[in-house]
């Protein structure tokens, strides 16, 4: 259940926002989560709903852009998104691939008040 | 250790400012959207740098341990203690007891536990406070055996080199295939408790393709560690990144 530490430092990343913007509050919160981040977003969710009730983000509500996994082949130089786990161009059965996306989570925007 | 490397400096400094641009919303003019574009984890990620960069200075290469509960990554430790020629430190991230430390103080290895109650992974913090009690200038190696759980450990950098990810034989078949994301953080996958394939279902050969679908130039061995050219082949593959580190 690591997804309550993420949330602990997503919320810790909108309290330094707030503050350098000199906001009162957070209305929204919008992540991207990649596919193979390593966390479950339905728990993601459920973490940070439990966790606004003490923090600045009381109010907000939380946004989720699903990242599926992105590669450019570093031998044809087509980029794709790959639906199952294997890892292999779909253009030209490359395995020598580059992963540009969906393997992070980011905090993406935030709407301040 | 970290006096000469700047470490208690704050790091707010560095934080995005440059990807940030403003969206003032004309109907609500009390409220305003702001772009971030920042990783959620990367006070983490900074950190984990931060821990190579002690490494790199000693010249020590560090090793990620990760597995389920119970695959053999303090056995392993124990087995490589009595053939290994480079020398290692240990930090334990078995969190409830300080058992694993025992057992490979007890074989001579300089082990510290780390000690912050029932987490589910170690992060990049927690393994900087173990650096510091550790003598790098003493150690080729530094590994970190993180907390048993094929999870939780993925998402986070804890500042090694290189992973390697332990599947023992009685977990059973579609360990790699359920868990893609830890497996594909592996720089080698060690297939541990192989003489126990014998008593059961388990087709070693099915799963290591799986493990290069997923990852296709991960490096594999199978360890028992009764057999020591087993874990000597662990050990040579180790010991030629060691190489690497000067
Ligand atoms: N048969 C057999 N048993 C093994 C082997 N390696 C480890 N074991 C046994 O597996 C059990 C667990 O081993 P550990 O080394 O404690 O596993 P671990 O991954 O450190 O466990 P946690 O730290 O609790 O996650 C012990 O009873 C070991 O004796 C092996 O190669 N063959
Ligand atoms: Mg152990
Ligand atoms: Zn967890
Ligand atoms: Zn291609
Ligand atoms: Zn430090
Ligand atoms: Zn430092």
């Amino acid at each position: 259940m690591h997804e309550y530490s993420i949330v602990s430092s997503l919320i810790a990343l909108c309290e330094e926002e707030v503050g350098r913007h000199k906001a009162a509050s957070v209305s929204r919160v919008e992540v991207k989560i990649g596919v193979y981040s390593g966390v479950e977003p339905h728990l993601l969710e459920v973490a940070f709903d439990t966790f606004k009730e003490r923090s600045i983000c009381k109010n907000a509500d939380f946004i989720m852009h699903i990242q599926p996994l992105k590669v450019r082949c570093c031998s044809c130089g087509s980029e794709s998104e790959l639906i199952t786990s294997r890892y292999r161009c779909p253009e030209c059965e490359s395995t020598n691939l580059e992963v540009i996306d969906g393997e992070d989570m980011y905090l993406m925007r935030l709407e301040l008040e | 250790m970290c006096k000469d490397c700047g470490c208690s400096v704050t790091e707010e400094h560095h934080h995005h400012q440059a990807h940030e641009t403003l969206h003032h919303n004309p109907q609500l003019n009390d409220s305003k959207t702001i772009d971030v574009i920042t990783k959620i984890l990367h006070k983490n990620d900074h950190e984990a740098a931060h821990n190579r960069e002690h490494l790199d200075k000693n010249h020590v290469l560090g090793i990620n341990l990760m597995s389920s509960p119970g695959s053999g990554k303090t056995s392993l430790l124990e087995a490589m203690a009595e053939l290994a020629d480079f020398s290692f430190g240990v930090i334990e991230g078995d969190l409830e007891t300080n058992k694993d430390a025992e057992r490979l103080k007890a074989k001579g290895i300089e082990a510290y536990q780390i000690q912050t109650g029932s987490a589910c992974h170690l992060d990049a913090f927690m393994v900087h406070k173990g650096l510091h009690h550790m003598d790098l200038n003493e150690i080729d190696i530094c590994f970190v055996e993180n907390v048993g759980n094929l999870v939780c450990p993925a998402s986070y950098d804890v500042g090694m080199h290189l992973n390697i990810v332990l599947v023992s034989i009685p977990e059973g078949e579609d360990k790699i295939a359920k868990y893609p994301v830890m497996f594909r953080k592996a720089d080698l996958i060690l297939f541990t408790k192989t003489d126990l394939l014998p008593y059961f279902e388990y087709d070693i050969e099915a799963e290591k393709k799986t493990a290069r679908t997923l990852k296709p130039n991960v490096d594999i061995l199978e360890v028992n560690t009764k057999d020591p050219q087993s874990i000597k082949k662990v050990i040579d593959w180790i010991a030629f990144k060691q190489r690497f580190r000067n």
